[in-house]
């Protein structure tokens, strides 16, 4: 772990503040301790992040779950509605729901990590490989992206829309559906649905390869800049398929370390409780989580596109799985451990995301007429889920009235809080230490986090330019010595 | 497959007072279309937000109508035309129609269709409460001008009614 978490002294120390985040989904703020010669000596990436499902759920009947839990999310609601889905299953005890309901989850879950995944990428972090960092923050987001890249912009947009239709097919609304239900899904698809999504298939593969090739050309042209950017030794974490294949709804647990070595493998992921703490520090409001054997220094890990194609043994689409192989050979072996290679793995499950789409909409279970199973009822239901951004856990427990008593979250983003900060922190010492702070040197620190995708609520600001402002603060004093403001329309300017 | 060529795009948030303004006018013409009557061409959509993604959906339409609410139109309604406008909401969510209309620019390279804003006067939008009654007369008298416009489904007519503001 860093030593810029906590700084030994503070007393003689400024705080800079970046609040908020832009470009990221929801509210977030990093804080550096800078001394007189512009040293950082602490960096912590703040999460203003409230985490009052957990509460309010409490005492609702257990059926509410999957569609009130997805209130969680505006971007990926699919991901809360499913895992609970998951969970419910096992309060009304169906074990093996029918082939049509899970097979139109799956197709729910692939239109919905292909929406994710686009929004995030074109809308969010595609200015920071086709801009310089010197670009006027006006011009570096999604409407220079229109102007200046209209052809990129357009197919990021109509991905994201084609997604949206999967999910509009198969959970009601593109957005806060309400397809899966306790022990299956309330609808199959339709031949007329079926055929209307097919049309437009074969061109969003097409599109799911150029972009590939955009991004592995962004890192042929600055390899040193990609490989070393914010980069971190971690373990990883996420969902596998039974035979090691890459799975974004079902699975066992795979943990690796930094070399590659499995830590557990298939485990049943309701005993995650048993491999997996969470830790809580006085500075943030979110949790730690680490793997307990390794304890909370060494045991932090990372979730998401980077972890779940570090993970697996091979990704059961063909087109994908090329891609696979490529981006893995960069790793001689190891795990890629470079952060900004993010954007590349999660354009790769982009891509697994459309020909998965293609083999579900191809298959007849779709069109079937048994949708939903129970059984025995049970107390306890845990659902877990490969999100767009990460492993998702949701627990619950009801009693004997069939209302919840006790839930618990773990979200994608709150597995990768440590890394996150220490790959802020990487950047700090890197790319700022010593260094008088600037627009475009504090836009390098939200190129690090944005790589995460975090979903830090989903409330507001996805697109475009988040008014930013940067506070020089007198520790002792409070008093405020400069501050650098950028508005809403990107204009910059200092401000007494 | 041959898109309607008239879309209503109504936008809001059921559970917010009058906010539910745009997705009853829809539910409402909805209900109407089961009753029978000239609906071929016409599609009804309605969604929380406008976001850049519904450029998309003005595509190969021949005319568009935005229903929302709105705090700052007079009662009961107005009428107004549209033009697309890169304006601040592009940082949000929540895009105006006429940003919209600027994405459908940007990423097609073509003017959009013609395009109409109907807003519907609001008072309360408070969490968890109904319609007004303010609001659901605003409804009505909005929802009886929706007749005339459906029964004239051409830009020129619903441009002698609805100027540029």
């Amino acid at each position: 772990m860093s030593t810029l978490e906590t700084a030994a002294r503070q007393d003689y120390l400024c705080r800079v503040a970046i609040d908020p985040l832009s470009r990221v989904e929801g509210h977030g703020k990093v804080t550096l301790l800078v001394d007189k010669d512009h040293r950082i000596r602490q960096a912590r990436l703040h999460i203003v992040e409230f985490r009052g499902f957990e509460k309010f759920i409490q005492g609702r009947p257990y059926w509410e779950l999957p569609v009130v839990v997805q209130r969680l999310c505006g971007i990926c609601p699919v991901s809360h509605h499913l895992a609970a889905a998951k969970a419910v299953d096992q309060l009304i005890g169906a074990q093996d729901i029918p082939p049509t309901a899970e097979k139109i989850r799956r197709l729910m879950h692939c239109g919905q990590t292909l929406q994710s995944h686009a929004v995030h990428f074109f809308h969010l972090a595609s200015p920071d490989f086709l801009f310089d960092f010197d670009v006027t923050t006006a011009q570096r987001n999604i409407g220079g992206v229109m102007a200046d890249y209209p052809d990129i912009a357009r197919q990021g947009v109509r991905l994201r829309k084609y997604g949206q239709e999967i999910i509009r097919a198969t959970a009601g609304k593109r957005v806060h559906g309400t397809g899966a239900i306790p022990g299956g899904v309330n609808k199959s698809l339709t031949l007329q649905e079926r055929n209307a999504l097919l049309v437009d298939l074969d061109l969003m593969i097409q599109w799911g390869r150029n972009i590939l090739k955009l991004i592995k050309n962004a890192y042929s042209l600055n390899p040193g800049y990609f490989t070393y950017f914010a980069t971190i030794r971690t373990n990883y974490l996420s969902l596998i398929r039974a035979d090691g294949a890459l799975d974004l709804y079902h699975g066992g647990l795979r943990a690796k370390n930094d070399a590659g070595g499995i830590l557990f493998d298939h485990l049943d992921y309701r005993r995650y409780h048993q491999v997996i703490r969470e830790q809580v520090k006085p500075w943030s409001y979110m949790k730690f989580p680490f793997i307990n054997s390794l304890g909370p220094d060494r045991g932090w890990y990372r979730v998401g596109p980077l972890a779940r194609i570090n993970n697996c043994d091979f990704i059961p689409t063909p087109l994908a799985e090329e891609e696979r192989k490529e981006f893995m050979a960069l790793g001689e072996g190891e795990p890629i451990h470079v952060t900004l290679a993010y954007h590349w793995a999660r354009m790769i499950e982009l891509l697994h995301a459309v020909e998965a789409i293609r083999e579900l909409l191809l298959d007849p279970d779709i069109f079937g007429d048994e949708l939903v199973v129970r059984g025995e009822m049970a107390r306890e239901g845990i659902g877990v889920i490969e999100a767009p951004r990460g492993t998702l856990f949701h627990h619950y427990r009801m009693n004997e009235d069939g209302l919840i008593e006790k839930a618990n979250l773990i979200v994608s983003t709150t597995n990768n809080n440590q890394a996150m900060n220490e790959s802020i922190r990487q950047v700090a010492e890197r790319y700022l230490d010593g260094k008088e702070l600037t627009e475009p040197l504090l836009n390098q620190i939200e190129v690090a986090v944005r790589a995460y995708d975090p979903c830090l609520s989903c409330a507001t600001h996805a697109l475009g330019q988040m008014p930013l402002q940067v506070e020089l603060v007198e520790e002792d004093s409070g008093e405020v010595l400069g501050c650098l403001v950028r508005d809403a329309d990107g204009a910059v300017h200092g401000r007494e | 497959m041959k898109v309607p060529g008239l879309l209503i795009l109504a936008v809001g948030n059921p559970s917010r007072g009058d906010d539910a303004l745009g997705p009853l006018f829809l539910e409402r013409l909805g209900e109407l279309r089961e009753r029978g009557g000239d609906w071929e061409g016409v599609e009804l959509l309605t969604d929380f937000q406008l976001q850049i993604e519904h450029a998309i959906d003005l595509e190969d339409r021949e005319l568009v109508l935005f229903v929302d609410a709105s705090v700052s139109c007079l009662p009961p309604f107005e009428f107004t035309r549209l033009r697309p406008a890169c304006d601040t909401s592009y940082t949000s969510h929540a895009l105006s129609p006429a940003a919209v209309l600027h994405v459908y620019e940007q990423i097609d390279r073509m003017p959009p269709p013609p395009a109409f804003q109907l807003a519907i006067r609001g008072e309360r939008f408070e969490l968890g409460e109904f319609l007004g009654p303010a609001a659901e007369a605003n409804l009505a008298a909005a929802l009886e001008f929706a007749g005339r416009l459906l029964a004239q489904r051409d830009a020129e007519s619903w441009a002698r009614w609805g100027a540029f503001p």
